[in-house]
């Protein structure tokens, strides 16, 4: 039997790259997927994918950043599946440069939609969670969110924030067999990283022990992994995914 | 229904505790075994039933079943 059956997930950002990926595993395994995105017609693939393993998807669009449309988005997801099992916050940008020429609207559009979002759509899911007494909250975090990067202050600090959040999240939900984990992907190949330069790309690459960039589906294995009833005793907790870039 | 006991149900359907528990002098915590988070549930729960809102302010005197109902009525929303 697959992993996920007779769950329903919400994921944000499935529109492509991680959170698309996330998804269609997600789906795979059984789940019903309601998905997520900034424009409805962004996730007409990711929709298509869902109902091609056979499953229920529902599509929403929302801005993460927006608290009326976050919460319309969880009731429509909670109306239609009766429940929310699974919340993958996936949805992020970013806005890379460095400090020196850093605007405050580079610094505010990041922390918005990485942590803001991350805020607004684990409160909205809380108080359906806890009166299910069940649920889990896999986030999207990053390993710039743990190790910091040049060029990446307001994304790294947002990620930070992610992980943070997370903990916290674990802790004050736990009694409530709600768990909260975060996945710190590394360099994973996806539209946001082909933005990169190619020396930067390169230097990446020299960081990384097992010598090769990630995918969409190493990061989406994981999440699957912490979603599910297999990991019922890890809350609270940061995983890498990042190819031994970082080892603690 | 009249307040105190719709005050009363919601109170046993959240802490899954007994009716006769539920007395006025009953405390939350102390007696009724919930812990700070259900507290928090409990007060969400009444300003869902009485349309209320309740700042945190007042919400951390609302100690015992008879603060509650004191307190709802007091508000004006006595059924």
């Amino acid at each position: 039997m697959a992993r996920l059956t007779g769950k329903t997930a919400l994921v944000t950002g499935a529109a492509r790259g991680i959170g698309q990926a996330i998804a269609l595993t997600l789906a795979k395994e059984g789940a019903d997927v309601a998905v997520c995105d900034v424009e409805r017609d962004w996730l007409k693939e990711t929709e298509d994918g869902i109902t091609a393993q056979g499953r229920n998807a529902l599509a929403c669009a929302a801005d993460v950043t927006q608290a009326d449309q976050v919460n319309a988005a969880v009731k429509t997801v909670v109306d239609e599946f009766g429940r929310i099992d699974i919340l993958v916050n996936n949805a992020g940008i970013t806005r890379d440069t460095f400090l020196v020429r850093m605007s405050d609207s580079d610094w505010d559009d990041v922390l918005n939609v990485n942590l803001r979002g991350t805020f607004l759509f684990t409160r909205a899911v809380t108080r359906p969670m806890m009166r299910a007494k069940s649920g889990t909250i896999v986030n999207i975090a990053s390993i710039i969110g743990v190790i910091g990067n040049a060029g990446q202050a307001n994304y790294a600090a947002s990620k930070a924030g992610v992980i943070a959040l997370t903990r916290s999240t674990a802790k004050e939900l736990a009694s409530r067999n709600i768990r909260a984990n975060a996945v710190a992907p590394g360099f994973i190949q996806t539209k946001m990283t082909e933005a990169l330069s190619p020396e930067v790309q390169q230097q990446m690459m020299q960081a990384i022990p097992m010598a090769r960039f990630g995918t969409p589906q190493d990061v989406a294995n994981v999440v699957l992994f912490l979603a599910g009833d297999e990991s019922a005793f890890v809350t609270g907790q940061v995983i890498n995914i990042c190819g031994g870039m970082v080892t603690a | 229904m009249g307040l105190e006991d719709k005050v009363k149900e919601i109170i046993v359907d959240k802490l899954g505790v007994n009716a006769e528990q539920v007395t006025p002098e009953a405390s939350f915590i102390e007696d009724l075994g919930a812990d700070s988070l259900d507290t928090v549930e409990l007060v969400m729960a009444f300003e869902e039933e009485f349309g209320a809102e309740i700042p945190d302010s007042d919400a951390e005197k609302l100690t015992t079943v008879g603060a509650v109902n004191d307190y709802l009525k007091e508000k004006g929303f006595d059924a």
